[in-house]
């Protein structure tokens, strides 16, 4: 299948054929970022894509900035934070945009990720797609671990320690894996200076994936609400104007949401221990992380063996990569599967319930409560999943975009009349 | 057409709910709050909320009370003297600023035969702290070091209404809690033992502007002036919020009859 | 709801560069932090001034203080030095200034200057050169009494700060 084109450019004027002639970037542009043929029928979920990219920029433009007065030295690196937040003009500004575009980052991820996981934006042929996209959220995750240290604060020493800790888990080589990560015997000073070095690379290599996310994204188009493929032009809208308006109109709805975090509850999705300065010899006494880390935290914890439960976080991701082979159903869309869509929501609130019990304090109930939520998310991938295609009898799917577009509209011109 | 209006209203409104149900599970999954320290009393403060503001003559009589009462314990070392004249905190007076640093002593050096020497401080000048190191502090406070003062409000749940708390809240240990050598009771301390004595009693500090000397009162005022410290640009934030807000929902608005009209003409 | 169909190509076009001037103008204010943020910050700034106390400098003795990262040369002048320096020819100077526009009226004796050439910005030698001010090593210029460039490549006389004597014998730099 060739890649998906909209109408192609045509330079208009004289400069613009001549450097077309020789550097053809708008040739290359225009029909996948212009012209691109988009379905008619996107929803505002499809809008999270754009916002996505808007806060990726955000946070390497923040992150640049803030890494002129960073400074990344056990003995500093919590008064220079500080010194941003007081010296620097707009300092504070752009600190807050930035720790707290990561949160955002996250947010509009999971409702991206959910998306598609209702709409079956992952099967055939997109499979590459969904798998960069998985490949992307693991980058992101990378980045977020190694910058909320930066502060050095005691929950950025605490959450290192922790987290690179989970390798020790590996047998024969763990200690020695352990180690290396540090460049000591503790998180310490080489520490802070090798994640304040991959944390200004890792975003890079998340654009670079960005990149080929697009690029896999191009080839089929987008998927849609109906889940079925576009047919024929009637299907689609040029990408420009009327997603690049619906897309900006949905990223400044979600910047109200921003800006209110931003000027208003700055410190609200932090901790309060992050702003005591890094101590080695004193643990918090309540040790979590960061919001968007909580339901893979809670489900480490379920675990009750140090190698079972690093196993069992990273394979809530991994189950995500083979995901496209595990959905047995030919129909995408959950609108047209009865019986996925319920588990659909389900998932949801379990993943939010392993959040909160992300948040508890690792004992009794919450413990219980955890093991039976991690039991269900693995479940619901590796088993229900499979079955569901041979079990579920999907309800008729419409002809074509056009024609249920139609269809609605003519529904809903015959009940104005009605009414 | 009023119809399909109503059918992108409902697709935006869920969409909408989707980001609020993403925000609320923030909040719910929020990590607990501590649960050895009680309940906090919420008080009214001049600050909070989206316009809140700070009131100066509190900041100023809270560094008076900083000053004469905490500093003797505390170090606030991230706080300038410089910055107690700058807008948006207790705003006292360049000069006033000057000759209070002056009343300092830091050390500065080497000279030009290699020696350090000590000259009054200036207002660029950090705060200095009362103990040379933390072994000291320990050793002069029974085995305890005093937390640095400087994000205080940051570093603790509950913010000022904690400080508050915990400043007015000593009381008699009740009958069946042995306290430890040098330790005092303080329900809103975790583990409700304290190793800070009550610090404040009825006029300790002399206000000059006829503010009754009141355990309450220098509670409130220091809880307030540490507030400022540990997020002094918080009135510009504020002020800068207002101004995206309006912003934003205009933008916002404007966008969205665009992206009306536009799809007004095709079926989707 | 039927009008917003029939609208004239007018009003939706204005709707539209309304729109987009609005974004614009919001993107444009967003960029000022970025690029404010690189300015001096707020701890340079208190450093901007210094004060330097000068009651401990002899007549014939001068002193270097450092200043907004800079030296400045800070010298207590001889009767000799000023009589020297209020003797030359204004008009034969390659960059002419007068003594008395060097110095502050009622403390001629106190010369403050931005020890720094104008020529290739080495820091001039003090008490030396041809003309018993300052001589500049890299490149040979000489600076009289007052700080005048008098022979060599510098094309200026050495830059006089601003400041102001808060007390008799108590400058104020910058």
């Amino acid at each position: 299948m060739s890649s998906l084109h909209g109408e192609s450019y045509e330079p208009q004027s004289k400069f613009m054929k001549w450097f077309e002639s020789r550097l053809p970037v708008m040739g290359l542009l225009y029909p996948t970022a212009v012209t691109f043929p988009t379905p008619r029928n996107l929803n505002y979920f499809w809008t999270f894509g754009a916002i996505l990219m808007v806060f990726l920029v955000i946070q390497l433009i923040t992150g640049i900035v803030l890494a002129m007065h960073y400074t990344a030295h056990v003995a500093f690196a919590f008064e220079s934070v500080e010194h941003i937040m007081r010296d620097v003009n707009f300092g504070w500004l752009l600190r807050y945009v930035h720790a707290n575009g990561a949160s955002m980052f996250f947010l509009a991820v999971y409702i991206h990720i959910f998306r598609g996981l209702y709409y079956g934006s992952y099967k055939a042929p997109r499979e590459i797609l969904w798998i960069l996209g998985v490949v992307l959220l693991l980058l992101m995750m990378a980045t977020a671990f190694m910058g909320y240290v930066l502060p050095w604060g005691q929950m950025s020493f605490w959450a290192a320690t922790v987290i690179t800790n989970l390798f020790s888990a590996i047998p024969l080589i763990g200690k020695e894996i352990t180690q290396w990560m540090w460049g000591g015997f503790a998180v310490d000073n080489p520490t802070l200076n090798r994640f304040f070095s991959l944390h200004y690379l890792l975003p890079f290599m998340i654009a670079a994936v960005v990149v080929l996310h697009i690029w896999a994204l191009h080839v089929p188009g987008n998927n849609n609400p109906l889940g079925i493929d576009v047919k024929k032009k009637q299907d689609t809208l040029p990408f420009h104007p009327y997603y690049t308006v619906k897309d900006s109109f949905a990223l400044i709805v979600f910047f109200v949401l921003f800006a209110a975090f931003v000027f208003y509850a700055p410190n609200y999705l932090g901790h309060t221990d992050n702003y005591i300065k890094a101590n080695p010899l004193v643990t918090p006494a309540h040790i979590v992380p960061e919001w968007y880390f909580l339901p893979f935290y809670a489900i480490l914890r379920a675990i009750p063996d140090k190698l079972g439960g690093v196993i069992a976080m990273f394979g809530s991701i991994a189950v995500l990569f083979v995901l496209p082979w595990l959905d047995t159903s030919k129909v995408r869309s959950a609108r047209f599967r009865p019986l996925y869509r319920q588990f659909f929501w389900i998932l949801l609130a379990v993943c939010i319930g392993l959040g909160y019990l992300g948040s508890q304090p690792a004992e009794g109930g919450f413990v219980i409560a955890a093991r039976i939520l991690t039991a269900y998310y693995f479940f619901h991938f590796l088993i229900l999943l499979p079955l569901l295609g041979f079990v579920e009898k999907p309800k008729p799917l419409p002809a074509s975009i056009s024609e249920s577009v139609l269809a609605k509209s003519a529904g809903a011109a015959g009940a104005e009349s009605k009414a | 057409m009023f119809d399909l209006g109503k059918t992108r209203a409902r697709r935006f409104l869920l969409a909408s709910a989707l980001v609020a149900a993403g925000g609320l599970t923030v909040v719910a999954s929020l990590p607990a709050m501590a649960a050895e320290g009680a309940a906090l009393p919420k008080q009214e403060w001049s600050f909070s909320g989206p316009f809140g503001k700070f009131d100066r003559a509190q900041l100023q009589r809270g560094f008076q009370v900083f000053k004469e009462v905490c500093a003797s314990c505390h170090s606030m070392g991230l706080i300038s003297f410089r910055n107690l004249a700058e807008s948006g905190g207790p705003e006292f007076p360049e000069d006033a600023v000057k000759a209070l640093a002056a009343e300092y002593e830091v050390q500065d050096g080497p000279d030009k035969d290699g020696e350090m020497f000590t000259r009054p401080a200036l207002p660029s000048d950090r705060i200095p702290a009362p103990f040379a190191n933390e072994q000291a502090a320990r050793a002069s406070n029974n085995g305890s070091l005093p937390p640095d003062l400087s994000v205080i409000t940051k570093a603790r749940h509950g913010g000022a209404d904690y400080i508050y708390a915990l400043l007015s809240g000593y009381e008699e240990a009740p009958a069946d809690i042995e306290l430890r050598d040098g330790m005092s009771y303080n329900a809103y301390f975790t583990g409700h033992q304290i190793a800070m004595p009550a610090p404040l009693f009825e006029d300790a500090v002399e206000y000059s502007d006829g503010t009754a000397g009141t355990v309450e009162q220098y509670a409130k005022d220091v809880a307030a002036f540490l507030t400022w410290a540990g997020e002094p640009s918080l009135e510009a934030r504020h002020k800068m919020g207002l101004n995206v807000m309006i912003y934003l929902v205009i933008l916002a608005g404007l966008l969205y009859a665009a992206k009306r009209r536009l799809f007004s003409s095709v079926d989707h | 709801m039927a009008s917003s169909k029939t609208a004239e190509p007018t009003r939706r076009d204005f709707l539209y560069i309304a729109t987009g001037s609005f974004a614009a103008v919001g993107a444009a204010a967003a960029v000022w932090p970025l690029v404010d943020q690189m300015n001096p910050d707020a701890s340079v700034q208190a450093l901007a001034a210094i004060e330097v106390d000068l009651s401990a400098i002899e007549e014939g003795q001068s002193v270097t203080v450092k200043w907004q990262g800079k030296p400045v040369f800070i010298r207590h002048r001889t009767a000799k030095e000023i009589e020297e320096a209020r003797s030359v020819d204004i008009s034969t100077l390659r960059d002419p200034q007068s003594d008395e526009q060097r110095v502050k009226e009622g403390h001629e004796q106190w010369l403050v200057m931005v020890g720094i050439c104008t020529h290739l910005g080495c820091v001039p030698v003090g008490q030396s050169g041809d003309f018993d001010g300052w001589f500049c090593p890299c490149h040979g210029s000489h600076y009289d009494t007052a700080g005048r460039i008098r022979r060599g490549p510098a094309p200026l006389n050495l830059e006089v700060p601003a400041y102001e004597f808060v007390e008799d014998e108590k400058v104020r730099i910058g």
